[in-house]
């Protein structure tokens, strides 16, 4: 038994604007009865951009029609644009959240939406396959599984096939999927580095690793090490101590200075003696 | 939830018959003594097991009733017979597209982890086996044919005696265990007199409570126990006796026994009944699996078109309990692999919902569901985005019936 929220139990026992628009300004329809679940919106939009009427029918679970019904109560009365700023999770979190499992629904209503939106601006409404396909249970494409990552979060393949279906099936493309997740997982954490850090922090960082990784193991054996200038990736360096005359300070440097600080920092980075 | 509870979920779980729990409950807090104690305030306990084990036997029709052995489970009863495999050099299994997972999964180990070969039988529209293909898959390295007697989803019954007859006679050694959790106390099961090695049943399903099952283990048949452990049912599954549940199982067998005939007259009464009514008042509907080799308490019916999860919410709401092989309904995603292994198309999958019965369900209670299901399904094929698909549907129904009023069968001009 599914955990539903007291608002999603209100949205399927009695849905709101179920039915057909006639002469509808765009129609969206995605899922298929192969997959389980399918859904088809239709709206009325006046000249001034605005949502006047939606209407749907859906093919599928207590949470789907939830989901859909959620989403006609959502736009009618938004703009064309506010209605294309709306999220999966914005019709989850009206409906005072979904099961996780579920969360697909939620994606089948943004996306039905999404295809009646093009549909009125002019783009062609046959269903567009971008990218391949990833799923060949659900039929679920790269670009819809990266999409539904980055726009949700999402950490797991368990939550990719909770919120796409994908890997639900006979779950061969489960390889494919982690393999997508850790790109996107990598862009997202890169996304957060892109930001420059000033010479003052750069020099900050790079002597307090020094002083926390390596300059207490230089210690141990006598020696020490000193931040000279930072210039691009490269990070001049001085070995005091008894590193100073030590034969294998080279190697010091280049195997155990160089190493600790591309951990840190980046695998680019380049120590050279001062 | 409605206040009403209409229970037709039986292949489910069941209720606990009253005699069950009335014969169960000393053993809890008067009688707890460990049946293998030396003491007599234990040993005594032991003999309740005896008598258990000799109603189970009468239920399954086992010459011996040392041939019970007590288990946990329906599960834990074919994970004994599929895992307690023991020749190393017989690695070929059999078994069906459609049996329980607790079959299917358990093969599907031994066939990833321990290079074992396993022929997964296809069934037809009907759901039923081809025994020729059954015949022609035996071979002299086969080492256990593991075939379910009735299916828990559409009730089909398999001809598991015939089949046990014909593996021996093309391979003697062959072991052949039959899940008839669905099939004990439904239909009439006689071991001694069939071919059959093994047979694992449930207890919760035959109104006993969870938590206890049996499987049967023919005298002379060689498995490797499954759960190590102690001495207890002579060495062949480890762990102290659920002497309660067992006790209860045994009380529920034979209830179960004498049940039989009813379950087979007044309960298939109602079964039909139920049936034909949801067929003539809803016309996307059909039912899934052969309705002449079927246990008499199961019906499952697709409504062409519409969402099984969805249309279960709403009987739930009305307090009637069934289930459905819609994808939604389970933790995975896809539909149910018994339909789907009978070829019923996607349109009916996902609306299939089963109705089971018990010797506990009662005529006002198939009426009420008569009454309210159908404004349910109208109420649902509205929601539908295939109006097209469901208008077509019914025009092909409706010239149907006229076709068969024209030529005179009078059924169908009453309704």
């Amino acid at each position: 038994m599914w955990e539903y929220t007291e608002k999603v139990k209100e949205h399927y026992k009695n849905p709101k604007n179920v039915g057909t628009i006639e002469n509808p300004d765009a129609v969206g329809e995605v899922g298929s009865m192969a997959c389980g679940d399918a859904l088809k919106i239709y709206l009325k939009i006046d000249k001034n951009g605005i949502i006047t009427d939606a209407k749907f029918q859906t093919f599928g679970c207590g949470s789907a029609v939830a989901s859909a019904s959620a989403l006609t109560e959502m736009i009618i009365g938004k703009s064309v644009k506010e209605a294309e700023n709306l999220t999966n999770q914005d019709i989850a979190d009206f409906l005072g959240g979904l099961p996780e499992q579920k969360m697909h629904c939620s994606v089948m209503g943004k996306e039905a939406l999404e295809a009646a939106l093009s549909s009125f601006k002019g783009e062609p409404t046959e269903k567009k396959i971008k990218g391949r396909i990833v799923c060949g249970c659900f039929g679920v494409t790269e670009d819809k599984i990266r999409e539904v990552v980055k726009h949700n979060t999402l950490n797991t393949v368990e939550e990719i096939t909770n919120y796409t279906k994908a890997g639900g099936g006979c779950g061969k493309c489960k390889g494919d999927l982690q393999k997508i997740l850790s790109e996107e997982v990598a862009k997202r954490s890169n996304g957060k580095k892109e930001k420059p850090l000033t010479k003052t922090q750069q020099i900050l960082k790079v002597n307090s690793i020094l002083e926390n990784y390596v300059a207490a193991e230089l210690r141990k054996d006598g020696g020490d090490i000193e931040l000279v200038d930072i210039e691009d990736n490269k990070i001049y360096v001085n070995l005091q101590g008894s590193c100073k005359n030590c034969p294998s300070s080279n190697l010091t440097l280049k195997n155990f200075v160089e190493n600790v600080l591309r951990e840190h920092i980046s695998e680019d980075v380049e120590v050279i003696e001062a | 939830m409605s206040e009403k509870i209409v229970y037709l979920d039986n292949n489910a779980t069941t209720k606990t018959c009253q005699e069950a729990i009335d014969n169960m409950i000393p053993f809890f807090a008067e009688q707890y003594g460990n049946p293998s104690s030396m003491h007599d305030f234990g040993g005594e306990v032991a003999q309740y097991l005896k008598k258990a084990r000799k109603q189970v036997a009468e239920l399954i029709g086992a010459a011996d009733p040392n041939e019970v052995i007590f288990t946990s489970c329906g599960t834990e009863s074919s994970n004994m017979a599929i895992r307690g495999l023991t020749d190393p050099h017989k690695k070929h299994i059999i078994t069906t597209k459609v049996e329980h997972p607790c079959v299917l999964n358990v093969t599907k180990h031994l066939e990833k982890n321990h290079g074992y070969e396993v022929t997964y039988l296809g069934v037809n529209a009907e759901g039923e086996l081809d025994l020729e293909e059954f015949k022609d898959s035996i071979r002299d390295d086969t080492a256990l044919i593991a075939i379910m007697w009735a299916n828990n989803e559409t009730g089909v019954i398999f001809p598991v005696e015939k089949m046990a007859e014909i593996a021996k006679e093309k391979n003697p050694k062959v072991l052949f265990f039959v899940d008839a959790v669905q099939a004990a106390g439904k239909i009439p099961v006689d071991v001694k007199n069939t071919k059959i090695d093994m047979l694992g049943i449930s207890g919760h399903k035959i109104h006993a409570p969870k938590g206890v099952g049996a499987i049967y283990i023919r005298k002379g048949t060689l498995i490797t126990p499954f759960m190590l452990g102690g001495h207890q049912e002579r060495g062949k599954r480890g762990g102290t006796e659920n002497v309660s549940g067992i006790v209860a199982l045994g009380e529920a067998a034979e209830q179960a026994l004498n049940y039989l005939d009813d379950e087979a007259t007044r309960v298939k009464a109602m079964r039909d009944k139920l049936e034909k009514g949801i067929l003539s008042k809803l016309f996307n509907a059909r039912v899934n699996g052969s309705r002449l080799h079927r246990v008499p308490n199961t019906t499952n019916i697709s409504f062409e078109y519409i969402e099984g999860e969805l249309i279960l919410l709403h009987l739930s709401d009305l307090g009637i309990c069934a289930s459905s092989g819609s994808a939604c309904t389970s933790g995975n995603l896809e539909p149910s692999h018994v339909l789907r292994a009978m070829g019923v198309p996607f349109t009916a999958v996902h609306g299939s919902i089963r109705f089971s019965l018990s010797r506990y369900t009662s005529n006002e209670e198939i009426d009420y569901v008569l009454k309210q299901l159908p404004d349910v399904i109208h109420k649902l094929n509205a929601i539908s985005p295939f109006q097209k698909e469901l208008k077509e549907l019914k025009e092909i129904k409706e010239s149907a019936k006229a076709l068969k009023c024209a030529l005179g069968d009078k059924r169908c001009c009453e309704q």
